[in-house]
């Protein structure tokens, strides 16, 4: 039996009612709803504009999303613990502009990129501390946090900052060929590499499970003697390096550093976390869910850059419909397996 | 019985929180391959003596011995690294999680960094054979499974570390009787297998059938430790509540009330049959008349409280009718029950009654309101009439209609929560514990004012964990024991004795 099955619903079950297997399955429900809506959206989109049906039309959701992706990575492991984090998107831009001014100065890229995981996973950890030892909401604690890591931006610079280094250009310019046709940027690697790590911590090491647990009960979680406290500081840092990874991301992809970038992005990873399927309550989630999460918000974006009438501002007033769809079908899933 | 080295030693074990000893000084021992039950009432001390075993809470003075081992838990993770597993009355389990991850959480065997997800089956089900649970399906999901299901796999997991020493924090209190005889099965299990098993229940019956040795607790002192089968039903409640028989004896005047007006009224108020909702009470068959005082007694978590909720429609029963004035009714909120004449006086006033931050005059009026509908306003006047008419019949102090409630005593909080009702003039009130707490002289106006307002034509349910002043005020008298209604007496001339004696269950 491969180690997935034992997250995937038993295929057999001698004593279990239909009914039982449905709700065990119920489990995966929103997040084989948004699948399904997303292979849909593509199909239609196929239908209205010829052009949409190529694979690079896929792939680029991943090219122009792969920060993304890895920030709603970082918010999974929150959220599933029944916390939120809403600092990333200043962590990005904050990793963004340390980035650039460091690079200006002529730091070595290496030594820049280690720094900023350092920064992202510092504030991540401290950002933790206070949630767990002064019992504070996470809510507050990471609200605090995104304004102290916004304000810092302010503090390097009002002004953008370009970044001309070599091997951040190259990293930006760089094609990955898969085929003749299609290609992908090397940030989408990172990106892919940091889900498959992602989904390895959570389904395979004591740390992830002792993450559902506390989501699932965090009070049996302690009195079961699992590590509750260090998991949850621990979790809030794993989304700090979150955000610092999505942030040198970020720049790999924009080639700059400026004050007001990922303006709303924690909104926007908050999004994606719950349309694939994880529960705000905690407890459930997955982050294969979030990834596809992230691809239904660029397809509608890409919808509406096809459509070419509508404007930009069309993409927020649909993903707010859908995550209001979500919500509800979450509330309608846990009110009936509770 | 092995008398050598007990698994567990508590000695001179204190704890205090601010403003209470929880508990001072008590020992407790626990040996190999013994069923051991820890007694007392609400408040006795149980669950602050098990948390301080179990490393929940720390403690102030004494010892802890494990396997002559001196132990200093700060955690539950130390406690149970010392071989003490424990198994609460509200499952401590995940139910988000499968079965298998919730027996093996936190010890999940691991191959090169990843957990073995074969291997966890493979234990969970060998663990879940060794107690008769082969049927549960390892990879299915806690939630699927039933509370009783769900307390097993709790004793799962601590079979699964070999736990020397098994404590269960009334298991039993949410289970049918065919789930308690297979719990019973296991843990005797686990008691022949040399466990030793510390049980909590309030089940006195439960405690009887399963027990071999107890240690009784009272307002967190230790009273004794005894061997079950040396002590009586009878000893054991009157250690629990601390009084010798004798001396109730003293204390009960049988009711003086004549008893000639219930006979006028062939048709009660209020019947029920049947009436009981899973895990809280069952069996409850009463009928309350007119004018007539039904006292509700047993021990302090018997399920008094929890009968009394259902009347008022609290909380929803799920089995049983109620009648009211002999036509069916379903209670579906206490609403329903307001609509139809009952009234109900919390237990905890402060919490379920009475609104602090509010003055007398506003509490007192509430509840009247309420049935008016929150449209038309009670015009000041009238409010103040009434608010003067029932400060000076139930002898509010301070006589302030201004005065915030909060800072009234006790006593008077509770004339002002029974005034409230008393504006509305119910045809049934329902009284849980409404002297507790207060002063003699309060307790004894309470007293006369119920009997005044019975004598006056209202139905009374009375709640009291004070037997002899349920005696001295109820016509009849109803015994719930064990989350069960078991007797319905008629008060003349019951002594206390009697009705210990069928709440021991005539041992």
């Amino acid at each position: 039996m491969s180690p997935l099955s034992t997250v995937a619903p038993p295929t057999v079950k001698k004593t279990s009612s239909v009914g039982s297997r449905l709700r065990g399955g119920a489990r995966y429900a929103p997040t084989l709803a948004t699948l399904v809506l997303f292979i849909l959206m593509f199909v239609v989109g196929a239908g209205m504009y010829p052009s949409f049906l190529s694979g690079q039309v896929l792939l680029n959701l991943f090219i122009d999303n792969t920060f993304l992706i890895v920030l709603a990575v970082g918010m999974t492991f929150v959220i599933i613990t029944g916390g939120i984090d809403l600092s990333v998107g200043a962590v990005v831009a904050l990793s963004m502009m340390v980035t650039a001014t460091m690079l200006q100065n002529g730091w070595n890229p290496a030594m820049v990129i280690l720094a900023v995981l350092v920064i992202g996973g510092g504030l991540g950890l401290l950002m933790g501390m206070v949630i767990q030892y002064f019992d504070i909401q996470p809510f507050i604690v990471t609200l605090a946090g995104m304004f102290l890591a916004r304000g810092l931006c302010y503090v390097i610079s009002l002004d953008s900052i370009s970044v001309t280094d070599p091997f951040f250009t190259s990293m930006a310019q760089a094609r990955i060929p898969l085929s003749e046709e299609l290609f992908i940027s090397p940030g989408v690697l990172i990106a892919l590499v940091v889900v498959g790590l992602a989904f390895f911590i959570l389904h395979h090491t004591r740390f992830g499970r002792t993450v559902y647990a506390i989501g699932g009960n965090e009070n049996s979680a302690m009195l079961m003697g699992l590590a509750v406290k260090s998991t949850k500081i621990l979790v809030y840092c794993v989304s700090g390096l979150c955000s610092a990874i999505a942030g040198i991301l970020f720049s790999f992809y924009s080639l700059s550093g400026y004050s007001l970038a990922a303006q709303g992005m924690e909104l926007d990873a908050i999004a994606a976390v719950v349309i694939g399927g994880t529960l705000l309550t905690g407890g459930v989630g997955y982050v294969l869910g979030s990834v596809v999460g992230v691809l239904v918000l660029g397809i509608v974006q890409t919808f509406i850059a096809y459509d070419g009438t509508l404007s930009s501002w069309w993409t927020k007033i649909v993903i707010g419909g859908l995550l209001l769809v979500f919500i509800l079908l979450q509330r309608l899933f846990t009110r009936r397996t509770a | 019985m092995n008398e050598l080295v007990p698994v567990v030693e508590m000695t001179d074990i204190a704890i205090g929180f601010p403003g209470v000893k929880a508990l001072d000084d008590v020992s407790f021992r626990l040996f190999q391959g013994e069923v051991h039950a820890l007694m007392g009432e609400n408040g006795a001390g149980k669950s602050t003596l098990i948390k301080a075993l179990t490393g929940v809470y720390t403690i102030d003075s004494g010892r802890i011995t494990v396997l002559g081992q001196q132990k200093n838990f700060s955690t539950p993770a130390e406690s149970q690294a010392a071989g003490i597993s424990t198994v609460y009355q509200e499952v401590n389990l995940c139910t988000n999680l499968t079965v298998e991850e919730n027996v093996m959480l936190g010890r999940e065997p691991r191959r090169r960094g990843s957990i073995d997800w074969r291997a966890v089956r493979a234990r969970t089900r060998e663990v879940l054979a060794q107690l008769h649970l082969e049927h549960v399906e390892p990879g299915s999901l806690l939630s699927e499974h039933s509370i009783a299901v769900q307390q097993l796999i709790a004793i799962a997991r601590s079979v699964e570390v070999n736990a020397k020493v098994l404590i269960l924090d009334e298991p039993t209190s949410s289970l049918d009787a065919d789930e308690v005889s297979q719990l019973f099965r296991v843990i005797r299990d686990l008691r022949d297998r040399g466990v030793a098993i510390l049980f909590v229940s309030h089940f006195l019956e439960q405690v009887y059938e399963l027990s071999d040795r107890m240690t009784v607790l009272r307002n967190g002192k230790l009273v004794g430790e005894y061997m079950t089968r040396d002590l009586s039903r009878m000893n054991l409640i009157s250690k629990m509540i601390g009084k010798d028989l004798e001396v109730l004896e003293e204390l009960d005047q049988a009711s003086t009330r004549s008893q000639a007006r219930l006979a006028a009224n062939a048709q009660p108020f209020l019947e029920t049959a049947g009436l009981g909702r899973k895990g809280s009470v069952s069996n409850v068959n009463l009928s309350i008349y007119p004018g007539e005082v039904v006292g509700l007694a047993g021990l302090l978590g018997a399920g008094r409280t929890e009968t009394a909720r259902l009347l008022f429609g609290a909380d929803k029963a799920d089995e049983g009718s109620i009648k009211i004035k002999g036509e069916p009714l379903k209670m579906r909120s206490p609403r329903t029950a307001i609509d139809h004449g009952i009234g109900f006086c919390s237990e905890d006033r402060k919490e379920e009654g009475l609104i602090g931050d509010l003055t007398v005059r506003d509490n007192l009026v509430l509840a009247m309101q309420a049935t008016k509908g929150w449209a038309r306003r009670i015009p000041r006047r009238v409010q103040d009439e009434l608010v003067a008419e029932f400060i000076e019949a139930l002898d509010i102090r301070p006589a302030n209609p201004d005065a915030l409630i909060r800072n009234l005593s006790g006593g008077n909080q509770q004339k002002v929560l029974l005034a409230r009702w008393m504006v509305t003039s119910p045809d049934l009130l329902i009284l849980d514990e409404p002297t507790r707490g207060i002063d003699i002289g309060a307790k004894t106006q309470i007293q006369k004012l119920v009997n005044r307002l019975a004598s006056e034509g209202m139905s009374i349910v009375f709640i009291s964990s004070e037997l002899e002043e349920v005696l001295r005020l109820s016509d009849r008298i109803a015994i719930i024991k064990d989350r069960a209604m078991v007797a319905d007496i008629s008060n003349d001339d019951v002594s206390v004795e009697d009705v210990l004696t069928v709440i021991a269950g005539g041992a």
